[in-house]
């Protein structure tokens, strides 16, 4: 199945129809998409409106390749389950974002293994027609720097939360105070 | 200092849905052993997170002058009543107000600037500048040319 989300704030039809399209020519591949608040049809392809996180989560790990917008939130959700990624960035030229930070968004997140950037309509047939040709085969690799730079981020965040707070507790309790 | 009567921090973690919600999660484990409270525009968070640690305020941003105001309200009552050691955000605006109320009753505050901001800081980070107690960039080059600290990335 391959799994198509646009995002939860403004529409993305550009991308819906180059998938619409290419549904029309196969016809035996799942798509599933989450169209957000679309007013077009798109007859070869499933959709609907939003998903809760857990709808959102089941279909990520029941699709064999992620379709989206340069969304953040599906960048990291499939790249924490290796899975393959097609990205279009949204343009403001079109109304479909405020301003083009998907696009440095997309330049940024292309250097991970699991994903593919597509500009139009054209190069998401081809990536797509790519992606079927080896039978959607994914290799569920882990993103390779995942460890290197979260870890300290989160080290920082932890020292921030527990700042002062050893050396608090320690003075309370060498002073002999009671806890009520 | 911590509040009275705790024994460990009272965290506020304040996100967006999307992708500044998966951003925070993936930066959880920073808050282990702590008392952790998430506030977030999903309510769909409640099929992960337990109803009593988590708060529901409305998406708003400056594009929505009348959601912002009922979301500084929203966002008043959480922390007012939570009264937090720490409020943490990684964005957007509502996480900014959260801060700014948050310095009203003493807790340290840090935001932290989502990963899709790779050229340069958001609103709510720049604001949040003067304002909060650590600002960070999850990109060296943003950290370098403003006043935002690196100190790793999500991915």
């Amino acid at each position: 199945m391959i799994f198509t989300t646009v995002g939860t704030q403004l529409p993305f039809d550009r991308l819906l129809r180059g998938m619409d399209s290419w549904a029309a020519c196969n016809q035996d591949v799942s798509i599933v998409a989450q169209a957000g608040a679309s007013s077009s049809r798109f007859p070869n392809i499933q959709t609907v409106f939003q998903l809760s996180q857990s709808e959102f989560s089941d279909h990520m790990k029941a699709a064999r390749l992620v379709v989206a917008h340069a969304g953040i939130g599906t960048i990291l959700s499939a790249a924490e389950l290796g899975l393959p990624v097609i990205l279009m960035p949204r343009l403001a030229k079109f109304g479909e974002h405020r301003n083009d930070h998907q696009s440095d968004t997309a330049k940024e997140m292309a250097r991970l293994s699991n994903v593919t950037i597509v500009d139009d309509g054209e190069s998401l047939h081809q990536a797509l027609d790519l992606a079927r040709a080896r039978n959607f085969e994914i290799s569920r690799v882990q993103s390779d720097d995942v460890p290197d730079e979260l870890d300290p981020l989160i080290d920082a965040i932890r020292d921030f939360v527990w700042k002062n707070e050893a050396s608090f507790s320690l003075s309370a309790f060498s002073s002999g105070s009671e806890k009520a | 200092m911590l509040g009275q009567n705790r024994t460990r921090p009272v965290v506020l973690a304040v996100s967006s849905g999307g992708g500044h919600w998966v951003q925070m999660q993936r930066l959880a484990p920073a808050f282990s052993g702590a008392d952790v409270h998430f506030a977030t525009t999903d309510a769909t968070a409640i099929e992960r997170v337990r109803a009593s640690n988590l708060h529901v305020y409305p998406e708003a941003n400056k594009d929505t002058p009348l959601r912002l105001i009922y979301c500084v309200l929203r966002l008043s009552w959480i922390v007012f009543w939570l009264r937090p050691d720490v409020v943490v955000s990684t964005g957007a605006a509502g996480g900014f107000l959260a801060i700014r109320l948050a310095r009203l009753i003493g807790a340290r505050t840090m935001f932290i600037d989502s990963i899709a901001n790779a050229r340069q800081l958001s609103i709510s980070a720049r604001l949040s500048l003067g304002v909060a107690d650590r600002v960070l960039s999850q990109w060296p080059g943003v950290a370098a040319s403003t006043g935002a600290e690196y100190r790793g990335a999500v991915i």
